[in-house]
């Protein structure tokens, strides 16, 4: 087997393994409700850390700023006047689009 | 999508996966051009045309299959390549853990759905008492593996037709969109800490280690949350 088709079912496999985990070994357990409290704040927390990794993060770790940032700005922008899903969206592509032509 | 009053429609209380369609249908979009880039970048990277499709299946996960992609692409060694994508993905660990009574049915059923699980489709399934929408799930994983999977073959069949990702601004998009998907969750002060910190943590992880070990050690500031049992 190539490379390329190993990694394609290692990643596979795991990626399989590892988002069944939570729903096979615990379907049927009701978790405690400290525990549920918790689980409640994961979206949040790990939103949250999408927000930075994908804004400024390097392609092997540590940090890049670039028209990244400029675009999130406009995301953020579009966000607080209350444009839809779509358009925040679009307007975060744009704007970086746009900062890269003109720098 | 309009709602029409049928009698064949279900019953009030009965939910339809049409609904997480209709809610992901903006994602799709972006989950089609990212498809599509990625179905370029892995053909540019040598992976041929069916490879990168079956991954996007299989794998279903942008930055993990980018991150393998562009390791494989630049020499970088498969080991390295498998190690980075798997770390990317750990996160799906403690997101399974919120999701591990949102399913039904046999062992082989929930295991399967869970597939469906991607930070989108978890996030707008999000429910006010805290547990998740199977049906907003599962209609929005449904939408999102067909956009992703589709734009991946196109990219990697007409790869040469399409622009630099880059130049087109597509990865100023997904940042803006997890925040958008944040927006709506932390109106409650807690939460709001809780974004604060995972932020904080990802922010101080980030110069020391690879990606994905700050996303997965964010996890943790949802344990501010458990300070006040529901």
């Amino acid at each position: 087997m190539s490379p390329v088709w190993i990694s394609v079912v290692v990643i596979g496999l795991a990626t399989f393994a590892i988002r069944a985990a939570g729903p096979l070994l615990l379907a049927r357990r009701t978790p405690p409700p400290r525990a549920q409290a918790a689980l409640e704040h994961l979206a949040p927390a790990l939103l949250a850390a999408l927000v930075v990794t994908q804004a400024v993060g390097g392609d092997n770790g540590g940090f890049t700023v670039d028209a990244r940032l400029a675009g999130l700005a406009a995301g953020a922008a579009a966000l607080l006047l209350r444009a839809p899903l779509l358009a925040v969206i679009a307007a975060a592509a744009a704007t970086a689009a746009l900062v890269r032509v003109v720098a | 999508m309009r709602r029409v009053t049928d009698p064949q429609a279900p019953e009030p209380g009965r939910r339809s996966y049409l609904e997480g369609v209709r809610v992901a249908a903006p994602i799709g979009v972006a989950a089609f051009v990212f498809g599509l880039s990625f179905g370029v970048l892995a053909r540019a990277a040598g992976m041929g045309r069916v490879a990168p499709v079956v991954m996007s299946v299989t794998t279903f996960a942008g930055s993990a299959q980018f991150a393998a992609v562009s390791i494989l692409g630049a020499g970088g060694g498969l080991a390295t390549a498998i190690a980075a994508a798997v770390l990317l993905n750990l996160r799906y660990g403690p997101i399974g853990l919120s999701a591990a009574t949102t399913f039904k049915g046999p062992w082989w059923r929930r295991a399967f759905t869970a597939q469906l699980i991607v930070d989108e489709s978890w996030a707008i399934s999000q429910r006010d008492d805290g547990r998740l929408d199977r049906y907003l799930l599962v209609g929005a994983g449904l939408l999102l593996l067909v956009c992703w999977t589709t734009g991946t073959a196109v990219g990697a069949i007409a790869g040469d037709l399409v622009a630099d990702p880059e130049s087109l601004g597509l990865d100023a998009a997904f940042p803006a969109l997890f925040l958008a998907l944040l927006w709506p969750q932390v109106r409650e002060r807690s939460r709001l800490l809780a974004a604060l910190g995972g932020a904080a943590i990802a922010l101080a992880l980030m110069p020391f280690t690879g990606p994905g070990i700050p996303i997965v050690a964010a996890s943790l500031a949802c344990l501010i949350g458990a300070r006040r049992p529901a």
